[in-house]
């Protein structure tokens, strides 16, 4: 297939689609300034840019989701304003949006009932969902609810419906980032089969080789501007990244040679069975964890990561005390405070209302975690004086962007915020960090500077747990790594022995034994 | 066209803004009232917000209104923070009034220096009693503290209705529904000689200074901000959910069950089939009125207290139902809860 | 009073004492559907009671004091919705703020109404079918508000299910985000379910102040509001459930009626207790498992919908 799309095979040359000098503000921030762009019609089309780039917001703008605050939209030849998602669809532009728009206690036929004008979504629908998920290898029972299907499964409900509007233009926002390596392969293949039907696909990723094997033109977004517009094929992944980043690369550097220590931490046969229908149940997990030593977890969101570290956290306890072990102490059963007090140390994934508190101050949420353990109050007295200056130190400590710790968490960046969770567990001293997603929608620079910090912590004789999806960060930091797949954990192997296709095949592997055996049961 | 936009982070100044804001408006609405009512705005504005305050006496009135006000509304005000909704503080301040009550009529016509204090922890207890049972039935059953409580009340009301239909009932009373009348000793004393202003007062300005030193200070009152604001950081720091719940539902109930002490130890001096013309839903909009913080709980009950003795004083001079009191204090929250909007986001005005 | 007659007049109370839970019920059950929680049921109710009541007495016309009911309950709804759908306040306080302005503009209204008494609501009467003894008057012997009663519960079960406006509304309750990104008027779909849900309230105050006593109490609704919200809870959000909770509740009340004709010296006191000691059973026995209740409860139920756009 790849090799088909090779040149002249756009035959048209009349854009389907141009946008001229788009702009979008949002309070303090100036999302999209001044953007060109055309799509061909049958034309994969990147549009390429870091997390705050302005990708999103240009998109929705595209979709009706969003109105643009100056410029023009030319649809086919006449300049058109799309005022809504529904004068969108009447367009022809269909949208697979980055976090699906599904309703989870519906069936999947409701949810693209919802999705559709009325008039295509009457008797014989669930039919004709059948008939275009067939025809275009995308399996999917439309009686079934939502709830009970894996991420990719919810990804197709979202492609289905698009298609079965016959869209002249399809929107797919970072589809492969909930996608293992080989299912992100099968979306290729549909997504190239409507390219030769004439579907022009705006394509938005940040993953740089997929784009470069896909699409046949790419923009370039910085900080809401275009800055370059490119055949992706004539350029390395690397000249991509820097027109993206708009500076040379800087990649966290390994310490070499780190002393690998002891078991300090331990996990066996760590299994749960949640109340909550929506949970993962784990089964059978075990790892340990070694002094100096960073343990990277790789997994597709949703196939419990974060079941585990609520059971790693105390936020949930096991069933059974010895099940987790920290230094001889079984602590299965003691709650976060406890474990605190050992020296463990955690990272959440949220960080708004998870890790921090969005409506208190930044000290304050130093306090948060850090109030106990570091001293920070007397016969449950708050020490105000003390916890300020812990705060400021990690402000200070970790580059953190704020105009003061009196200013609440939510005024921080993404980023920001995150060195700041990260900073207060940090300086803490843990003997043992455990940090789920710990990049997961911050900047690149402050990404990097994660990454450095726990290589560093590590370098002093911390055990780190990195959980994550992003196997690049996996691979830049980890010195084992294991996946996580429907509960369970694979075995380790260390970073240098593996490689991303071989994370990739166990990230959906598992699951499609599973998957198996469930129907050959 | 009017646009709500929101702001990166909350407005400090709105919060405090938007109280007055809520009154200013409160006031206009008001004098709308009074006019579709054919009453002169000035004149009932007048008769309901300064005539009652306009003597020292009506000061004092003031402040023996606003005893339970204040203790309920500081109470209800922790467990609002932590988002624990008990609206069952009626039913708390009646269970109380009527454990307090049961102490004084078994120590009738007995004089001793123990028999107040007993009477207060009898309050506590039964207020406490009350509030336990929600506060249980959500930590152990997950059943909706607004729901249970709130049945409570109605089933705390029938108990008083009960007892003081029977048991209680004043054997001498010629078979009116009212208990014996209180002896000294199991009366609050008052502050200031030949006014009403009594004991209870000295209790809610107690209860004002300790929730304050609690949230400014005090790391369960940082927790209980922490589990109202954000429940799983709560639970990521390790905070204990259930112990909080059940600590707001004491806390409230303590202070609601020596408001209704308060009442029937104070001014009504005996038991009687209505003892609070519904301080403890009042003491919502008060808590509400007042940021949930206690000086301004203060402050709210003042207000909330002067609406109560407007409204009855509006009733002798002008003739007008005493509902217009709860019409004011409904108008008075529901505008409160409108302005607070400024508090996260802003009004644009145009495109 | 013979075997029959005490079976129809058991029939019959339990009819008057369960149609107003019916209402308000299905109404607040629509509204919770669509994600808003209101937990103003009580002050909706109490509004229409008296709005009913006034315009009965006043114009004698039952039709119109139903109408006038319906239509104050959904005035103050919608100043509710006004309140948590444009200007985003606090959906559980302002709740309670509605009970509290509902029950002090209710007292305001009803000063001059207190001890008046109003004719009723006529009763069908369809010879022959409502003169056939027992089942007759149950079934065929009913006024108007019973009826439609029941053709709400029919109704509101269809659009819910079979409907794609019912379709839309569930989506809205159960994701608003998504809603909003698919091209739905969350804001739009909810107000108009908070201005149905207070019809529905308004027509239960009404039923209450025309019928069932008729007359004007202040404060007359007695909670009922509030185990009107306990009954969806309770029916996991189904309308057919909700309709036999009340019908349920509305049994309890025969209790009552029961011991009464026996001359057990029970305190009426007592007695009045149980509608409420029976929902706080009924809660906790329905909350206890707490997984299955989020299955059934709307995902976005009392949250803040605010579109960044």
């Amino acid at each position: 297939m790849i090799g088909a799309r090779k040149k002249g095979e756009v035959v048209e040359t009349k854009p389907l689609l141009s946008l001229r000098n788009i702009r979008k503000e949002f309070p303090g921030c100036l999302a999209n300034d001044e953007v060109d762009l055309d799509v061909l019609p049958g034309e994969i089309h990147a549009l390429l840019g870091e997390n705050g780039a302005g990708k999103s917001t240009l998109v929705k703008m595209i979709y009706g989701v969003l109105k643009p605050d100056g410029g023009e939209m030319i649809w086919a030849g006449q300049a058109v304003q799309i005022a809504n998602p529904s004068t969108a669809r009447a367009l022809g532009v269909g949208m697979v949006f980055q976090h699906f728009s599904l309703f989870e206690a519906l069936t999947v036929a409701e949810n693209i009932a919802l999705g559709i004008p009325p008039e295509l979504s009457g008797p014989g629908l669930e039919d004709r969902i059948i008939d275009v998920s067939k025809s275009y290898g995308l399996p999917l029972d439309p009686y079934r609810g939502v709830h009970s299907l894996s991420v990719g499964e919810r990804q197709r409900i979202e492609i289905v419906r698009c298609l079965l509007q016959k869209p002249k233009l399809l929107i797919m926002d970072e589809p492969t980032s909930v996608l293992t390596p080989q299912e992100a392969d099968k979306l290729f293949e549909t997504l190239q089969r409507l390219s030769s039907e004439g579907v022009a696909i705006l394509y938005i990723s940040h993953r740089l080789e997929e784009i470069r094997k896909l699409c046949h033109k790419a923009t370039i977004l910085r900080l809401g501007r275009v800055v370059s517009d490119c055949d992706p094929a004539q350029e390395t992944a690397r000249s991509l990244a820097e027109m993206m980043m708009g500076s040379d690369l800087t990649s966290a550097v390994k310490a070499e040679g780190r002393a690998i220590g002891e078991a300090r931490f331990k996990v066996s046969a760590l299994s749960t069975t949640p109340d909550d229908p929506f949970a993962v149940a784990l089964k059978k997990v075990s790892f340990e964890l070694k002094n100096g030593e960073i343990f990277g977890v790789a997994g597709l969101a949703g196939n419990g990561q974060s079941e585990l570290m609520d059971m790693l956290s105390g936020e949930a306890l096991a069933s059974n005390a010895d099940v987790i072990v920290m230094e001889g102490h079984a602590t299965g059963h003691m709650g976060p405070e406890e474990r605190r007090d050992l020296g463990l140390g955690f990272v959440p994934e949220e960080r708004l209302g998870h890790g921090a508190v969005p409506d208190m101050t930044l000290w304050e949420n130093g306090f948060l975690t850090a109030g106990r353990g570091q001293g920070l109050m007397n016969n449950g007295f708050i020490k105000t004086d003390k916890t300020k200056d812990f705060a400021n130190a990690i402000v200070e400590r970790f580059n953190v962007k704020t105009a003061g710790i009196e200013h609440h968490a939510s005024s921080l960046s993404g980023g920001n915020l995150q060195k700041f969770i990260m900073g207060r567990e940090i300086d803490q001293n843990p003997k043992v960090l455990i940090v789920l997603q710990p990049t997961w929608g911050v900047d690149a620079g402050s990404a990097a500077f994660i990454h450095q910090a726990l290589i560093d912590l590590a370098a002093q004789g911390t055990a780190v747990l990195v959980i994550s999806q992003d196997l690049d960060e996996l691979f830049a930091v980890s010195d084992r790594i294991a996946v996580i797949s429907e509960g369970r954990l694979s075995e380790s192997t260390p970073a240098t022995e593996t490689t991303v296709e071989q994370i990739g095949l166990l990230m959906g592997g598992l699951h499609e034994a599973e998957q198996h055996g469930g129907q050959a049961a | 066209m009017i646009r709500i936009e929101a702001r990166p982070e909350a407005a400090a100044n709105m919060v405090y803004a938007a109280p007055v804001i809520a009154v200013t408006l409160t006031m206009i609405a008001g004098i709308v009232l009074f006019m579709i009512m054919g009453q002169s705005p000035g004149v009932a504005l007048y008769t309901f917000f300064v005539e009652p305050v306009s003597t020292f006496d009506g000061v004092t009135e003031l402040l023996v209104k606003a005893t339970p006000l204040t203790l309920i509304g500081v109470g209800l005000s922790v467990g609002f923070r932590a988002n624990v909704w008990n609206i069952g503080a009626e039913g708390q301040l009646t269970i109380g009034a009527l454990a307090g009550g049961a102490v004084a009529l078994y120590f009738y016509e007995m004089e001793g220096f123990y028999i107040l204090p007993l009477m207060v922890l009898a309050s506590i207890a039964g207020g406490m009693a009350w509030a336990a049972i929600p506060a249980f039935l959500r930590s152990k059953f997950n059943a909706n503290e607004i729901l249970t409580s709130l049945m409570l009340t109605y089933v705390g009301l029938l108990v008083l209705s009960y007892l003081i239909h029977g048991p209680m009932k004043d054997p001498d009373g010629q078979g009116f529904p009212e208990s014996r009348l209180f002896s000294d000793s199991a009366l609050f004393p008052v502050l200031i000689e030949d006014y009403r202003l009594h004991m209870g007062w000295l209790f809610a300005l107690a209860a004002v200074a300790a929730v304050w030193v609690l949230f400014s200070r005090h790391v369960i009152g940082f927790q209980i901000r922490v589990i109202g604001m954000a429940p799983r950081a709560a639970a990521f720091a390790g905070f204990e959910e259930k112990k909080l719940v059940w600590l707001s539902f004491m806390i409230a109930g303590a202070a609601s069950g020596v408001a209704g002490l308060s009442e029937v130890a104070g001014p009504l001096g005996q038991i009687v089939p209505s003892i609070s013309p519904g301080y403890g839903f009042t003491a919502i909009i008060v808590a509400f009125l007042g940021r949930l913080h206690p000086l301004g709980i203060l402050m709210a009950a003042l207000l909330m207290a002067l609406s109560y003795l407007g409204g009855e004083n509006a009733q002798i001079s002008l003739n007008m139902p005493n509902a217009v009191t709860g019409v004011f204090q409904g108008m008075l929250l529901f505008f409160l809860l409108g302005s607070d909007v400024l508090i996260k986001y802003r009004l644009r005005f145009g495109r | 009073m013979d075997g029959t007659d005490i079976v129809v007049s058991a029939a019959l109370t339990i009819i008057t004492a369960a149609t107003p839970l019916v209402f308000a019920a299905l109404g607040e059950l629509v509204v919770e559907k669509s994600g808003v929680l209101n937990l103003g049921v009580e002050g909706m109710m109490v509004v229409g009671a008296i709005m009913a009541f006034a315009t009965g007495v006043t114009t004698e016309n039952a039709f119109l004091a139903i109408l006038v009911g319906a239509l104050s309950g959904a005035l103050v709804g919608g100043l509710f919705g006004f309140l948590v759908l444009v200007l985003l306040s606090n959906q559980v306080a302002t709740g309670l703020a509605l009970t509290i302005f509902g029950i002090g503009l209710s007292a305001l209204v009803g000063h001059g109404f207190v001890g008046v008494t109003f004719a009723g609501v006529p009763s069908l009467y369809i010879p022959l079918l409502t003169d056939i003894p027992i089942i007759g008057t149950i079934l065929f012997g009913q006024d108007l508000m019973v009826y439609m009663s029941v053709a709400f519960a029919i109704g509101i079960g269809w659009f819910l299910k079979s409907t794609r406006a019912g379709l839309i509304l569930r989506a809205v309750g159960e994701n608003h985000d998504a809603a909003h990104a698919i091209g739905y008027p969350v804001i739009r779909v909810r107000f108009m379910a908070v201005l149905f849900g207070g019809a529905m309230a308004g027509l239960g105050g009404a039923y209450l102040s025309l019928v069932y006593t008729p007359l004007w109490v202040e404060n007359m609704t007695a909670g009922r509001g509030w185990i009107a919200l306990a009954l969806v809870v309770f029916a996991a959000w189904r309308p057919g459930r909700a309709f036999f909770g009340a019908y349920l509740f509305g049994g309890i009340t025969i209790i009552q009626l029961h011991v009464q004709g026996v001359g057990w010296a029970i305190p009426s006191q007592l007695l009045s207790m149980l509608p409420y000691l029976v929902t706080i059973i009924v809660l906790v026995v329905i909350s206890r498992d707490s997984g299955k209740q989020r299955l059934s409860a709307p995902a976005s139920l009392g949250k803040i919908f605010y579109a960044a756009s």
